[in-house]
């Protein structure tokens, strides 16, 4: 990739508008007052109601339906089931790999999981819908499941081979170790839990499709829509302008989108079709159940000689998903041998799905367990623990760290937190009947990259219009990319109108890996570039021009005007100067591609994942960095923990908007808060059914949860990283926190809890 | 679509008759009501709009009994200066009980028709097998998810906990329900499930909840509510006690004591023997933690709540051991 000269963008960041200043969120009066229109609030005429029915079985064959009634009912105008939904053509994968089916059909005969769909009623309304839907019986055919991880019948699954990692003779150096820890540390099915149901609005009008849908990869789903129904790509607009949370579930068009836009075509009218809120807990995968043995070896001085880590995770009968789990175990601490192996078990769940940093936060809950029982085992302070076996570059690739501030993020934090004040051993602190503990961990997520592009329009006006397919999920996207233009620009930021959300814009990949930001900063900028050096040129070059007859070989343009870099000659705004060359837009499309990339190329780099940029690739290892320092207060007679305070320092590069960053890092922190404490997707094991599918049972923190979070950013810029130099936000912050928080449990009580979440009846 | 008829009742005459009729309920904030009729639970043939009746929202508290009309706001009670220091059990139940919004919206009256946050209860869909749904069809809970279940006042027919906290602290107090042609005792008015899992209140058609009354008492003025639960707010009881505690001149014998506890048990739970071991002791906190542990009797666990017998006793203690130190 071009790596941008980087002095430009930063020359300006102590304004508020330029990259790096701390602009609010450009999105957030629109969605305080109700003005931003979300994906099931489009008003369309002759709008019908889908509701999907699922199978209350976990494993079996769906024998027979009878729909009757349903068919009968008010409003019905269609109930689907697997005989007479129309049939679809197999997708290829988010790899771009070819459907193994010809075929695809989004509602099961075979059931595999509970709550799989097997029929969906389309009414006038949705209450007309709700009530047919219910007349529908189902006979089944059912036969044994396999619940979970602990099942029985679950054995030992699946070896990966693509996840191993292995360097020296990791057993032997373990068997030889004087000092040594083994343990397991467990973490439960959780789920994305985003405010925002999932769900669609499609519409045929002959052979284009319109969806409405919140989407983290407009040109991904809209490439499977276009397969599905044997369309061409360009026939599908998917429109995602605002999306009410993802958190990784929402990158992919799933078996409830086929439904949806299935019917529409058969009814020929829009269809809207809207999970309810037990169903988001069936339909799509959240984080798969993970077991993990963390073995380590090491010197009487703490410093490391072997790691053994063998990890499982669970996925479905009918699909396979892979959580690393020894990512982060290979690339936290230095040591001469290593071992990791994993395996997938197969159970009847709904294939489990990307959650925040999948593969990380597992992974680190259990290697930041590890070291910290490694260092009571020492009674070494565990931050020192930490700072012994560093790792000063990447030691499973043995490539140079592009940037590692996480020596800096300890530091920080164990400054602002107080570290140095905290006795050592376990249950030395307390306030009544409330014991306190401090625990400190690390975290880590990579720079995943790939290529976006950007359309730049300076129009007639003077104003600026910065247009992609990307998206914005509250991460702060139009915000980033109006400074990113504005600054390259030199015009206002209010200036600036970015457009996202439309797969009719210019193209982006998955807003998935922590990746947009970089992505598509990257890609205004330089649009951003050519509009300007367009606009430049034409100032200088056009015969109309009032710059032509100054024979200068450029000129500047800062707050939306134009003139010689000395000031002689004329000013005139962006607006006067098209006036008087007659020029109503200059549009530039940039891209971070390199120029000899084919259409096909482009194609599946913004359609697939198989074009992302490894973050190893070349003579650097790349990645964000964070250190956590976490007090719970645990009630020693209930077992109660609660959060009292949470220090973070954070190296996720270059920051280009900290107010954003700290919002995103801090949303993370809580998410870990809930992964630690409460979260739990809990599943009756006769029925092979989650029971607690529902904002009220499955517990995510409250307000009163989350105490004051203080987050320190310690990155610098990282050329190697990214255009603009940042690294990776969104996922970072969530890795770590739940290891944090249970160090901090076995200071508070002495006790260590290696299942999550850590529930009182574990500490009572 | 589930069609239901809606009756506007303008006086307390007009609802009770109208609550006589088969399949009616009746609708005050709404808040268990439309819950439980979203999941499929409640399906009422009429629904009477009881909310708009003037003169069952008063609040009025003196030394000798609180009166609260059944149309008064959760929010409204938790908050009014009176009953925060004459029954400072009651304000705080209600304070940590639910969300703002619903206590905003949410009636005394309907409180104490709250029912269980059973899953199996709430999935018709899912699990058919509920005696308090279907009478006779089988407890889908035991053998499952048992984690929320209650351990004390359980039946082979059910073993579903009531959710709430306002009616723990009613029942520590001798609080009574007023339905207009009778009144009886809040512990009376809950039932425990027996063999009759159903019925959970005595309560009989056409019969309306028109105030619940709290009688003032020394251990009513010196009380608390305790909570335990799995997060800070917004959440049901892991386990929770209402104790009240009147103390001699002495200042640590017991003279009265009351003690009652939620989120363990299939009803609000008066636990007496706890109150007969303290009364006439000196306190100290041996002598309490022992005497809690009677609450325990017959308690049976289900697996997952089996941490609830070992926590409910230091709720109580807990809550016990504040009231002694305010002395």
């Amino acid at each position: 990739m071009t790596v941008h000269d980087m002095k430009h963008a930063a020359s300006d960041s102590a304004h508020l508008e330029a990259v790096g200043g701390r602009l609010s969120r450009v999105d957030g009066p629109a969605k305080i007052t109700g003005a931003a229109k979300y994906a099931f609030e489009q008003q369309l005429e002759g709008l019908t109601h889908a509701v999907l029915v699922g199978a209350t079985i976990a494993a079996g064959k769906v024998s027979a339906i009878d729909s009757r009634a349903a068919e009968t009912a008010p409003g019905v105008l269609a109930v689907l089931t697997p005989d007479t939904i129309m049939e679809l053509k197999g997708a290829s994968d988010w790899f771009g790999n070819p459907s193994p089916q010809p075929t695809y059909n989004p509602l099961a005969r075979e059931v595999s999981y509970s709550g799989q769909h097997i029929a969906a009623v389309v009414a006038e309304t949705f209450e007309q819908a709700v009530a047919a839907a219910a007349l529908l019986k189902v006979w089944y055919d059912e036969t044994p499941a396999i619940v979970d991880l602990s099942d029985g019948k679950a054995g030992d699954g699946i070896p990966i081979d693509a996840m191993t990692k292995e360097w020296g003779d990791a057993q032997a150096a373990f068997a030889a170790a004087p000092v040594r820890i083994c343990a397991a540390y467990n973490t439960p099915r959780e789920f994305q839990a985003a405010m925002e149901p999932h769900g669609l609005i499609a519409r045929w009008e002959g052979d284009e499709l319109t969806i409405w849908e919140p989407s983290q990869w407009l040109d991904g789903m809209a490439r499977t829509y276009a397969e599905w129904f044997g369309v061409p790509f360009e026939n599908v607009r998917l429109v995602s302008p605002y999306i009410g949370g993802g958190f990784g579930s929402k990158a992919l068009a799933l078996a409830h989108s086929a439904v949806a836009a299935a019917a529409a075509k058969m009814l020929g009218r829009p269809v809207k079709l809207v999970l309810n809120r037990p169903q988001n807990f069936t339909s799509y995968g959240g984080r798969a159940a993970t077991r993990q043995t963390v073995a380590i070896g090491a010197d009487r001085d703490g410093r490391i000689q072997s790691i053994v880590h063998r990890g499982v995770n669970e996925t479905a009968v009918d699909g396979m998903w892979v959580e690393p789990l020894g990512s982060v175990t290979s690339i936290m601490y230095a040591t001469p041998n290593f071992s990791s192996k994993q395996n997938v078990v197969r159970v009847n769940t709904v294939v489990p799905g990307a959650k925040r940093a999948p593969g990380e936060n597992p992974s680190a809950f259990g290697i930041e367990c590890a070291i910290d029982e490694l260092a009571y085992e020492l009674g070494i302070d565990p931050l020192e623990m930490r700072l012994i076996n560093y790792a000063e570059q990447d030691p499973h690739t043995k490539k140079a760290w592009s940037t590692r501030q996480l020596r800096e993020a300890f530091a920080a934090g164990a400054e602002a937190f107080g570290w140095a004040k905290r006795p050592p051993e376990p249950r030395s602190m307390r306030d009544g009947h409330q014991l306190i503990g401090w625990g400190v961990a690390a975290g880590t997520y990579p720079v995943r990259r790939a290529h976006g592009e950007a359309v730049v329009k300076i129009l007639g006006d003077g104003s600026v219009e910065v247009e992609s397919s990307s998206i914005d999920m509250g991460q702060g996207t139009y915000t980033i990319l109006a400074q990113t233009a504005a600054e390259t620009l030199g015009v206002p930021v209010e200036r600036v109108s970015v457009k996202l959300g439309d797969s009719h814009f210019a193209r982006a990949g998955v807003t998935g890996g922590s990746r947009l930001a970089g992505v598509m900063t990257g890609a205004v900028y330089k649009a951003a570039g050519q509009a300007l050096d367009e606009l430049i040129g034409l100032a200088l070059s056009d015969p109309r021009s009032p710059f032509q007859k100054l024979q200068a070989n450029t000129l500047q343009v800062r707050d939306g005007r134009i003139a010689s870099p000395r000031g002689e000659g004329p000013d005139l705004s962006i607006a006067e100067f098209m006036a008087a060359v007659g020029r109503d837009r200059i549009e530039a499309k940039g891209d971070t591609l390199p120029a000899s990339t084919t259409p096909q190329e482009r194609y599946k780099n913004y359609t697939t994942i198989a074009m992302s940029i490894p973050h190893t690739e070349g003579d650097w290892s790349r990645y964000s960095w964070c250190a956590h320092f976490v007090e719970v207060r645990v009630d020693e007679d209930f077992g109660t923990v609660r959060v009292s305070r949470v220090v973070s320092a954070l190296d996720s590069g270059r920051l280009y908007n900290p107010k954003l960053a700290e919002s995103q890092w801090k949303g993370g922190i809580i998410m870990g808060i809930g992964q630690a404490l409460l979260e739990e997707g809990i599943v009756d094991r006769r029925h092979g059914r989650i029971v607690n599918g529902n904002f009220a049972d499955y517990m995510l923190p409250t307000n009163a949860d989350v105490p004051d979070l203080q987050t320190i950013s310690v990155g610098i810029p990282d050329p190697h990283s990214s255009a603009l130099g940042g690294k990776g936000v969104g996922e970072l912050a969530i890795v770590g926190i739940a290891p944090a928080i249970a160090n901090a449990v076995f200071h508070a009580t002495g006790k260590r809890v290696r299942d999550l979440p850590i529930t009182l009846e574990k500490l009572i | 679509m589930r069609d239901f008829s809606y009756f506007r009742a303008d006086n307390i005459e007009a609802a009770r008759n109208a609550a006589a009729l088969p399949g009616a309920m009746l609708l005050a904030g709404g808040t268990t009501l439309i819950d439980l009729a979203k999941c499929g639970v409640a399906e009422p043939s009429t629904v009477i709009d009881i909310s708009h009746i003037d003169g069952l929202n008063a609040i009025d508290v003196t030394a000798d009994r609180a009166v609260i009309g059944a149309l008064a706001r959760m929010s409204h009670v938790a908050d009014n200066q009176q009953v925060k220091s004459l029954f400072p059990a009651v304000s705080e139940a209600l304070w940590q009980a639910a969300s703002a919004q619903l206590r905003n919206m949410a009636s005394i009256g309907g409180n104490l028709m709250q029912r269980t946050r059973c899953p199996y209860f709430r999935d018709p869909q899912n699990f058919p097998a509920c005696n308090k749904r279907a009478p006779g069809s089988g407890c889908s809970a035991i053998g499952g998810v048992t984690r929320g279940h209650a351990v004390l006042g359980v039946s082979e027919a059910c073993i579903a906990t009531y959710p709430g906290d306002l009616a723990v602290a009613l029942v520590a107090f001798d609080a009574e329900v007023d339905l207009g042609e009778r009144k009886l005792k809040v512990e009376d008015f809950f039932l425990a499930p027996g063999a009759t899992a159903e019925r959970e209140h005595d309560i009989q058609p056409g019969e309306v909840i028109t105030a619940i009354e709290i009688p003032g008492s020394a251990a009513a003025r010196r009380s608390t509510y305790i909570k335990v639960r799995d997060r800070q707010s917004y959440e049901f009881a892991a386990a929770s006690a209402a104790v009240g505690l009147e103390l001699e001149g002495d200042g640590r014998t017991v003279r009265d004591i009351r003690v009652a506890l939620g989120g363990v048990a299939t009803k609000p739970w008066r636990v007496r023997a706890v109150e007969d071991a303290l009364k006439g002791k000196a306190l100290s906190e041996d002598t309490i933690r022992k005497a809690s542990e009677l609450a325990m009797e017959g308690a049976v666990d289900h697996g997952a709540n089996h941490y609830k017998i070992a926590l409910a006793p230091r709720v109580i203690a807990r809550a016990i051991l504040k009231l002694g130190e305010t002395a």
